[in-house]
């Protein structure tokens, strides 16, 4: 058996377009004054019958509309393509449709349609529960927009999500404490809590670089706010599963659970990645990230594909590894094992395991409570040698 | 072959920047010596280093032709002279080759401590020495203040002192004729047999060894064998001539005269200056007084900064010390940085330029470590051991006392700043000798220990002084003092690159330093990291790096596979720019921050 199989199969589809660009987003994320989205309909049904012919038998778990702002598609649209992958793949009983989601007001009244539609579960950007913060972020909603279309989803969907953005400036510990508290109790199944990053070629990073982002919270104050995360978020029922994502029992992604666990997915829209395995090799795939380029290439020449590179027994070692430990239960060493030739150096595991920082059972690895807010030093620890 | 009478041989001592290349290129231009599109800025200073930092490494020479108004034609040599107190022995020599000096002023700055030093020396060669005010044009040129500066300062008598501005060319013949009139004709016996002295040579790839020489006795000839005096080599001349300042070929120089020779010479180590060059057969039977063979005084590792690239550094301090006699060196290894050499150099100046070179001429980047200098170990035996790197330091029980290298620190220095360089020189365990005044500015003169100069005098007397201040310095020995090493350790392992020798009182406050910088430069782990500072097993300064508490990715989905696992694959290719100490990494850029001379 493949080794994806371990985690399952789904489709990532891309829509690039936001109203307004974030300062702290580095998605691949475009404004457009005017979107056909006829056009963009053929293109995508496009894709996806090319991707079909490729992976026709599989039985897809989940399908996931990210951005982008896919809120902003027309329901209709959203509906076309539900129903040309209901046609192309067999379908998994309890198949996951989610889609990110705006908690404007406009995109609210289309709550109802997406869940006509097909779409199961709403992933909302909230990310801040204060008007000036989310001024900062350069939101375009205000908390009691963002609390209504919160509402609204609930009562259409079973399965809401909400992201926060936290460390941001100037905030303190006693500041996140009570905007967490708060989110806490509007949610509904699932959160994810994200540490603001300040990534380059994002406005925020040029911000940075000049030395005009100040009270940005140093290590210390971040890591005193992950550890105040996890126990708030624990005491409320929704423990962390994944470094940011958080559950209540059953709740969690089963779509970026196929991320984590080393499952294959296509990437369908511009910029959008994949993972194949095809036979035995396995290939990352990669798209235009331009919409236009993507738009023209697609009709030109019935793919948008730009790159399959396939990945090394240890690339997909590595990248198993990596994934998986963000989740709470952690890698299967086996697994990795089987992937890399090779396990993972004993003395190694000893001495993290000794500090404190992994745990093993049986045979499975995971980072504790402790290591999880130095994964990347546990995985340079482990695959840096 | 020229009359002696028609003969001038000269040099030019002048602080940095006060004129004394352009001062050099308009005699050379006035005469006619070079063709005017031939003319280029310092004609004189020919390696990019020299011309960059307006300073002279090695000594050269041209050769004028002045008709002067007494209707004679009169040969001038001018020989350019290192202006360092590195090359302190390479300017003595050069002084001893000639017999008169211009003393090239601003008349704008007045006198520095450099144009001190060098005046000496020429007062000390016996010199006729006329004084030159240049940049007269300046509006801010003060010629009677800065005339009366020379004579209360430097003692001579400045009151026919030529103004000129080398810019403009103000008063350049009256120099031309000053130096005919002024300064006395060379000596010299014709038929004596041949002495000739080494005054400074450099390689060239074309032609080998080029020696300077300046002839005191007998006559030298193309063709002929000699002998260098003091190395014994013995070398058929191929190529005598003149710099005008283009190499032109003549059949003899005699007595008073100046030029080069080549002798299929490979190596410029084979020829030392001072040295006496005479003729193989009925040569001369004494050499030329005042030879020395040359002393590294400061001593530091280079260390190629990627540890691959030790062969090339390997070749290319090979090849540097074929042309700089001056400079030693000697593999050396280190826990902390690998592969590389201990080099001992003339000065920190000198450190500098070798420095430079291999990193530009070599393309090679070096990490250097802290200057130290020589100290005198006795141990209980009654033995002593020239130390010259902290890291072979003996254990202390065998040792009885340590001496250090002390030097005479002569600092001028408006007297606004007086008082901050006073403390300056307390601070570094100085002591005053000499207090003076001439006008608005100060001469101090302390005794001062080396390790002190080669740390970071230079750059803590700038920034005290606005750059205000002038400074020059001569070895006067070695004394006793409480002198221990001092040791770093990080998570307890020491790391010896980082140890030094520091005097007793002052080791608390460079170990707290040392600490506090370290702590800064070495990333988080994820333990808590000691980082200390101690003499023998004494712990004197100490600082904790905390542990590395957040270091997370917060969002990682599908598009972030292949980003985060190349950078995994960019970590593996940075680890090699670390060094691990234990459990500690610490990355090399570190060390060269730690390790800076303005640290």
């Amino acid at each position: 058996m493949a080794d994806w199989h371990n985690a399952g199969f789904g489709l990532y589809l891309h829509w690039p377009f936001c109203q307004a660009k974030c300062p702290y987003c580095d998605f691949n994320s475009h404004v457009s004054a005017e979107i056909d989205q006829g056009r963009w309909q053929r293109a995508f049904l496009a894709e996806l019958e090319r991707a079909g012919r490729e992976t026709g038998g599989r039985t897809l778990n989940s399908v996931f509309f990210g951005g982008g702002t896919p809120s902003l598609m027309a329901p209709d649209l959203v509906r076309s393509i539900i129903d040309q992958i209901r046609k192309t793949w067999p379908v998994a009983n309890d198949l996951e449709i989610t889609l990110e989601a705006n908690p404007t007001s406009v995109e609210a009244g289309k709550f109802r349609s997406f869940r006509e539609a097909g779409v199961t579960r709403i992933s909302m950007g909230i990310q801040a529960m204060n008007d000036d913060d989310l001024k900062r972020l350069g939101r375009l909603h205000t908390v009691e927009e963002a609390v209504n279309a919160f509402d609204i989803a609930r009562n259409a969907f079973d399965r809401v999500s909400f992201d926060l953005i936290y460390a941001r400036q100037h905030q303190t510990l006693e500041a996140w404490k009570t905007e967490l508290s708060e989110a806490l109790s509007l949610a509904l199944d699932h959160l994810s809590l994200y540490q603001l990053t300040i990534e380059d070629g994002t406005a925020f990073g040029d911000r940075y670089r000049l030395g005009r982002l100040p009270g940005l919270p140093g290590d210390d104050l971040g890591a005193d706010m992950y550890e105040l995360t996890q126990e708030l978020c624990e005491r409320a029922g929704f423990p962390a599963y994944e470094i940011s994502n958080h559950a209540a029992d059953m709740a969690q992604s089963r779509h970026n659970l196929i991320y984590w666990r080393g499952g294959d997915y296509l990437g369908i829209g511009p910029g959008a990645h994949g993972r194949l395995s095809l036979g035995s090799r396995r290939f990352a795939t990669e798209t235009h990230r331009m919409p236009q380029a993507w738009l023209e290439q697609v009709e030109q020449t019935g793919s948008g594909e730009t790159a399959r590179t396939e990945l090394s027994q240890a690339d997909q070692a590595h990248e198993y590894l990596m994934m998986s430990l963000r989740l709470a239960e952690g890698s299967n060493l086996v697994r990795y094992e089987a992937l890399n030739g090779a396990g993972i150096d004993p003395d190694r595991l000893d001495r993290l395991a000794e500090d404190g920082f992994i745990e093993i059972r049986g045979t499975q690895l995971a980072a504790t409570k402790r290591g999880r807010p130095v994964l990347n030093a546990i995985l340079r620890e482990l695959l840096v040698s | 072959m020229t009359d002696l009478s028609r003969i001038r041989n000269f040099s030019i001592v002048a602080h940095i920047d006060h004129g004394k290349s352009t001062l050099a290129d308009r005699l050379i231009q006035l005469t006619g010596t070079v063709a005017e599109r031939d003319m280029k800025e310092q004609m004189l200073d020919a390696m990019d280093i020299e011309r960059e930092r307006g300073i002279t490494i090695k000594a050269n020479t041209v050769r004028i032709e002045y008709p002067a108004r007494d209707g004679h034609t009169y040969i001038l040599n001018l020989i350019d002279t290192p202006g360092h107190v590195d090359f302190a022995y390479e300017v003595s020599r050069s002084m001893r080759a000639v017999e008169g000096s211009l003393l090239v002023v601003d008349a704008s700055q007045g006198v520095e401590a450099q144009t001190l030093a060098n005046v000496y020396q020429a007062i000390d060669a016996d010199h006729e020495i006329v004084p030159v005010l240049n940049k007269v044009d300046l509006p801010a040129a003060e010629p009677e203040r800065v005339r009366e500066q020379i004579e209360d300062v430097i003692g001579i008598d400045a009151s026919d002192a030529v103004l000129i501005s080398a810019k403009t060319g103000v008063g350049i013949p009256d120099v031309l004729e000053a130096i005919v009139t002024r300064l006395p004709a060379p000596r010299g016996n014709r038929d004596a047999p041949l002495k000739a002295m080494l005054v400074d040579s450099y390689y060239d790839s074309y032609l080998g060894v080029v020696v300077l020489i300046r002839v005191i006795d007998g006559v030298i000839r193309k063709g002929d064998r000699i002998r260098m005096m003091r190395t014994g080599g013995l070398y058929p001349i191929d190529r005598l001539g003149v710099f005008t300042p283009k190499m032109k070929d003549i059949p003899e120089l005699g007595p008073g005269e100046m030029g080069f020779l080549t002798a299929s010479i490979k190596q410029v180590r084979d020829t030392r200056v001072g040295d006496t060059i005479t003729h193989e057969r009925k040569g001369a039977t004494e050499p030329l007084p005042g030879f020395k063979p040359s002393q590294p005084v400061v001593f530091c590792g280079l260390f190629p900064v990627d540890s691959a690239q030790f062969e090339d550094l390997r070749d290319a301090i090979e090849k540097l010390a074929l042309n700089d006699a001056s400079f030693s060196f000697e593999m050396e290894t280190s826990a902390a940085l690998g592969f590389g050499f201990r080099c001992g150099f003339l000065g920190l100046l000198h450190l500098e330029v070798i420095r430079d070179r291999l990193e530009r001429e070599y393309d090679i980047d070096l990490i250097t470590t802290a200057p130290s200098v020589i100290y005198h170990v006795y141990l209980r035996d009654g033995t002593m051991t020239e130390l010259h790197n902290p890291a072979d330091m003996p254990d202390m029980t065998h040792v009885d006392h340590i001496e250090e290298p002390r030097i005479k620190a002569t600092i001028l220095v408006p007297d606004d700043y007086l008082g901050d360089v006073l403390k300056l020189c307390q601070d570094r365990r100085g002591i005053q000798l000499d207090l003076t005044y001439a006008g608005s500015r100060a001469m101090v003169v302390y005794d001062l220990p080396l390790n002190e100069v080669v740390f970071d005098f230079y750059d803590r007397l700038k920034s005290v002084t606005k750059g205000y201040a002038s400074f020059d310095y001569q070895m006067i020995g070695y004394r006793e003092d409480y002198l221990v090493k001092m040791q770093v350790l990080v998570n307890e392992e020491p790391v010896d690159a980082l140890s030094m020798m520091v005097h007793r009182d002052r080791a608390e406050m460079r170990g707290r330093a040392m600490c506090e910088k370290l702590k800064e430069l070495i990333p988080r782990h994820m333990f808590k990291i000691p980082i200390q500072a101690a003499i023998g097993g004494r712990v004197i300064a100490r600082e904790t790096l905390s542990a590395l508490r957040k270091d997370v990715t917060a969002k990682c989905y599908g598009g972030d596979a292949t980003r985060k696992r190349k950078l995994l694959d960019k970590q593996k290719a940075g680890k090699k720019k670390m060094r691990q100490f234990g459990k500690v990494e610490i990355p090399q850029s570190a060390f060269i921050s730690a390790l800076k001379m303005d640290s």
